[in-house]
């Protein structure tokens, strides 16, 4: 009996200690994005191996805690995306998870991981609604969101002289919430919106719908859509000669989009974005390595998705346990500095701020060798790109 | 002047553009026509096969160092062998079970060559451009019309009228119809209908990849390129009766420029207004515009 109850309490206390340092014994990083579907190039694979090049830097350990990695497609499908969450914090004791493409999937992630007290940390949604109306105290979004883009593009043209804007819509919630934000903010700067037509999402042509933009006489056109839809509505612009006579301004542009469509048709075009590879000495350093395994140069999102694992894992040592409320509060109180960003706050609403940047798009003949597309026209600073403590709908930061 | 409020020159504009488009729909729902009414396959694959021919016609320029001239050519040959392929070794042991096998085995085939593609060339797709001869635009008074579109027009009209030339009107056809309503008592008079019958399946994959290449420099050249079309083409075979040739070219010309009419009156329509004029035509008559009722 007092065998019993001593190797009780002995247990007992090896749980507690286990719990108040590493859970499990090791260090867990899930990771669940679009690995087949439209998103797959600006994160997918190239995503995972961002995390695991963050894993090796941090030496694979922690105070001899093996750091493990594990990931999944979720097909752009929020209900699978949250079951697979879900299984993965019950059974696999993933103790970070790192949400890819899809707000519809990062929101439902969001959801379980509030509910098991886990740390997620969202890369590739655009939704604003995560540090909103649906914030929690263990999400954090990091790389950018739709309020970011609006103000960025939006903004920054205005002060460029763009005044009169006309928009061409994604007929869904993500394509209408980026033109009613950056028609605000165009307001705002003393712009004019002329009008706006909103197309299906990934409609056939859309020579139709650049004909009613162009005989508005805007001067710029504001793409308030992404990835097919914006690149066949770029590449119809170009066909229609509408690009000598408006500038284009894509919402949601990523350097994948620019690669593929290449600078003849992109050339002059202005977009938001918040990392570029050749921005400085650091960025072109890590970009060197990852272009080694991947063949191609990293979006935004990919270097975010190392950031992020690479300061979590930076936290989780720091504090030496992987217990959730402990690292974010860590996390929050520390500002983060590498290779995606100097001086980045984590606010208690769980927004990543950082600078954004409103790029042009190089000239062909601008362009010195592969992947050289971006001139840097102005720089957003994260206090007024982001939204503001008097605009945030989220309860955590009143 | 103006009609319902809208200037007549961006009316017309419309028109022309909606011309164009229903050009694709026209070829693409011809060859799945062509393959419809002398196979009865109904084959699914046809989105995919343009997609092939698309990315075929970019792999020539990019790789092999040819023109678009040549790939023209080529890659809807290319693509017609690979469809030879498919039904020798495939579709062919399918012709006598219910129409539902057939399309089943295409659509998996759709699956297969896309997932191909995709975890080759990713999703973002390839740079394109307008063959040189076809760069800039001419203005047409009440428009500026791009050269490559009017040209697609014209390739894809004279595509369409020989075809429908060739299998209501000569000889050949005429073998080949035989074939379809009776092939025994065809093969009685030494005809191959066997080979026929890949041949047509040969020439209906090619048109897909024709109209691939046809759409290489206008829209994004991407593995999934051919989901949406594919949806709006059955669609038009539909509303202009399964199988019917002239039915499928007339169908897919009519509804491209009703759905360029739509984007000016109500552009959040746009996609959707085929599918309620194939209801409205169901309704009114089962078997399609220019079907025949069996």
């Amino acid at each position: 009996m007092k065998i019993k109850a001593i190797t009780l309490a002995v247990a007992t206390c090896a749980t507690f200690s286990a719990q108040a340092q590493i859970s499990g014994d090791t260090i867990k990083i899930g990771f669940i994005t679009d690995m087949s579907g439209l998103y797959t190039d600006i994160d997918g694979a190239g995503g995972a191996e961002a995390i695991k090049m963050a894993i090796a830097d941090a030496g694979g350990n922690i105070n001899g805690k093996k750091i493990e990695f594990i990931s999944a497609d979720h097909q752009n499908k929020a209900d699978i995306a949250a079951s697979k969450a879900r299984e993965w914090f019950d059974q696999q004791g993933v103790d970070m998870l790192i949400g890819g493409t899809n707000s519809g999937a990062n929101l439902a992630m969001a959801k379980v991981a509030a509910e098991k007290k886990k740390v997620f940390i969202s890369i590739g949604a655009g939704s604003a609604r995560l540090t909103n109306e649906e914030c929690t105290p263990y999400t954090v979004h990091y790389a950018y969101d739709t309020i970011a883009l609006a103000r960025g593009t939006g903004g920054a043209i205005v002060k460029q002289g763009g005044k009169s804007w006309y928009f061409m819509t994604a007929d869904y919630a993500f394509g209408q919430s980026l033109e009613k934000d950056t028609s605000e903010v165009v307001k705002a700067g003393g712009g004019k919106v002329l009008g706006a037509v909103k197309h299906p999402l990934s409609a056939s042509d859309f020579s139709s719908f650049l004909l009613q933009a162009q005989s508005s006489g805007a001067q710029i056109l504001g793409l308030a859509n992404a990835g097919g839809d914006a690149i066949n509505s770029i590449k119809a612009a170009n066909e229609f000669g509408i690009t000598k006579k408006m500038k284009l301004a894509g919402l949601l542009i990523f350097i994948n989009d620019v690669h593929s469509l290449g600078l003849n048709l992109t050339q002059g075009m202005y977009l938001t974005d918040g990392w570029y590879w050749d921005a400085n000495d650091d960025t072109r350093a890590w970009s060197k390595r990852y272009f080694a395994k991947m063949k191609k140069e990293p979006s935004m999102l990919q270097a975010a998705d190392y950031s992020a694992a690479g300061n979590y894992l930076k936290a989780v040592k720091a504090v030496g346990t992987d217990d959730s409320d402990k690292v974010i509060a860590y996390l929050k109180a520390n500002k983060i500095n590498d290779m995606f960003t100097k001086n980045g706050v984590i606010r208690p609403d769980g927004r990543m701020v950082h600078d954004m940047y409103l790029m042009e798009v190089k000239k062909s003949a601008e362009s010195k060798y592969p992947w050289d597309y971006y001139k840097v026209v102005a720089t957003i600073p994260g206090d007024q790109a982001y939204a503001t403590k008097a605009e945030t709908k989220c309860s955590l930061w009143k | 002047m103006e009609i319902f409020g809208y200037p007549l020159p961006m009316i017309m504009s419309q028109l022309l553009l909606g011309l164009v488009n229903g050009s694709f729909y026209a070829m693409l729902s011809l060859g799945l026509a062509v393959i419809f009414g002398l196979l009865n396959v109904i084959n699914f694959s046809h989105g995919a096969l343009y997609m092939m021919g698309a990315f075929l016609a970019w792999m020539g320029i990019e790789y092999w160092g040819l023109n678009y001239w040549a790939m023209l050519i080529l890659a809807p040959l290319m693509v017609g062998v690979f469809g030879i392929v498919i039904e020798k070794t495939m579709l062919r042991h399918l012709y006598k079970l219910d129409h539902l096998y057939g399309l089943l085995l295409t659509f998996g085939i759709t699956l297969l060559v896309e997932g191909v593609f995709r975890s080759f060339y990713g999703v973002s797709g390839q740079p394109f451009q307008v063959p040189e001869a076809l760069a800039g635009a001419t203005d047409l008074g009440f428009m500026v019309m791009p050269n490559y579109r009017g040209w697609v027009v014209v390739a894809s009209l004279v595509v369409c009228l020989s075809t429908w030339f060739v299998i209501e009107k000569t000889k050949l056809g005429a073998y080949l119809r035989a074939g379809t309503e009776n092939p025994k008592l065809v093969e009685a008079f030494g005809i191959n209908v066997p080979l026929m019958v890949t041949l047509t399946y040969g020439f209906g994959v090619a048109l897909a990849g024709f109209a691939g290449v046809l759409a290489a420099p206008i829209i994004q050249v991407q593995p999934l390129m051919g989901q949406n079309l594919i949806i709006v083409v059955f669609a038009v075979v539909v509303i202009g009766g399964m199988g019917s040739i002239m039915g499928s070219i007339l169908t897919g010309l009519g509804l491209g420029v009703i759905e360029g009419l739509t984007k000016v009156f109500y552009p959040e329509f746009s996609s959707t207004v085929v599918f309620l004029v194939m209801v409205v035509v169901l309704l009114l008559r089962p078997a399609g515009l220019f079907g025949k009722e069996r």
